[in-house]
C-alpha cells in the first residue's frame, strides 16, 4: 500500500549488503593513504630494532617522535582493519547475527587493543 | 520458491573462471589484510611486553627468534609489504587509471615482483637469512 507513494531509489535504498557505502569507501581510503609513510616508517624502524635487546627497545620507544609515530601507525592500522575486516563479513557472512556479532567483536577488539596499545607507547614515553 | 526467483539470472560462480593472476592478487589482498589484522595481536603482545615485562619479553623474543615464529614473522612482513604495495594499486585504480585488461596483467606481474623484492631486502637488512633460522 505503502509503496504507491515511494519513488522507486527509496524503496532500493539500503538493500545491499552493507546498508550504506560511501562513507565506508572514504574511511578506508583516508586511513590507506595516511598508512602508507607510516608503513614505511614501520618497517626501517623495525629493520633497525630487529635482533635488538629490551632496554634497547624502550631507549627508542623513550623518543617522542617514535612514541607518537607508533601510536598513529597502530591506531590508523586497526582503524584500518576494522573497516576491512567489516567488508569481509558482509560479503561472506550470511546470518545477519553472525555478521553483526563478528562486527562488533571486531570493533571492540580494535579499541581495546588501540587503547593499551596507546597507553603502553605513552607511558614509555613519558616515563620508562 | 516462487517462479520469478527461478528466472533470475545468476551471477557467474567463482569456480566458472579461469584462474588468472589478476583474480589471484585481488583474493591476496584480503587474505594478508586478514593475516595482518590478526598480526596486529602480536604487535601489541610486542609493545605490552616491552613496556611492561622483562620474562614475557624473553618468552615472546625467544618464540618470535624460533622457526615456526621466524615463518610468522616472514608472512608478516611478506603480508605487509603486499598489502602496501597492492593498495597503491588499488588507489590507482580509484582514480580511474590503470583499468583496461592489458594493464591490469601488467601492473599485477609488477606488484607481485616489488612486493617479493621489497620483502627479501627488508629481511635481509633485519639480519635474516644467512646464516639464521630462516
Amino acid at each position: 500500500m505503502n509503496h504507491r507513494y515511494r519513488t522507486p531509489l527509496s524503496v532500493a535504498r539500503g538493500l545491499g549488503s552493507s546498508k550504506d557505502g560511501l562513507g565506508h569507501w572514504w574511511k578506508q581510503r583516508m586511513t590507506a593513504i595516511a598508512l602508507l609513510p607510516l608503513v614505511v616508517w614501520f618497517v626501517v624502524s623495525m629493520i633497525a630494532l630487529a635482533g635488538q635487546d629490551r632496554v634497547h627497545v624502550l631507549n627508542w620507544l623513550h623518543a617522542p617522535l617514535h612514541a607518537v609515530v607508533f601510536s598513529l601507525f597502530l591506531v590508523m592500522s586497526l582503524y584500518h582493519a576494522d573497516l576491512g575486516l567489516r567488508k569481509i563479513y558482509e560479503d561472506y557472512v550470511q546470518a545477519r547475527w553472525l555478521q553483526l556479532s563478528s562486527r562488533i567483536a571486531t570493533d571492540f577488539a580494535a579499541v581495546l587493543l588501540g587503547f593499551a596499545g596507546v597507553f603502553a607507547l605513552l607511558r614509555q614515553a613519558f616515563g620508562g | 520458491m516462487p517462479m520469478t526467483m527461478n528466472e533470475r539470472p545468476l551471477s557467474p560462480h567463482l569456480q566458472i573462471y579461469k584462474v588468472e593472476l589478476p583474480m589471484m592478487l585481488s583474493g591476496l589482498h584480503r587474505i594478508t589484510g586478514i593475516a595482518l589484522s590478526v598480526g596486529s595481536l602480536l604487535l601489541v603482545a610486542w609493545i605490552e611486553s616491552a613496556v611492561y615485562s622483562a620474562e614475557a619479553f624473553a618468552v615472546l623474543s625467544r618464540f618470535l627468534g624460533s622457526f615456526i615464529g621466524q615463518l610468522i614473522l616472514f608472512g608478516w612482513t611478506f603480508s605487509l609489504i603486499y598489502h602496501s604495495v597492492s593498495g597503491v594499486r588499488h588507489l590507482i585504480w580509484d582514480t580511474g587509471r590503470l583499468l583496461e585488461v592489458a594493464q591490469i596483467n601488467s601492473s599485477s606481474k609488477i606488484v607481485v615482483a616489488v612486493a617479493i623484492v621489497l620483502t627479501v631486502l627488508a629481511w635481509i637488512l633485519g639480519g635474516g637469512f644467512p646464516g639464521g633460522v630462516l
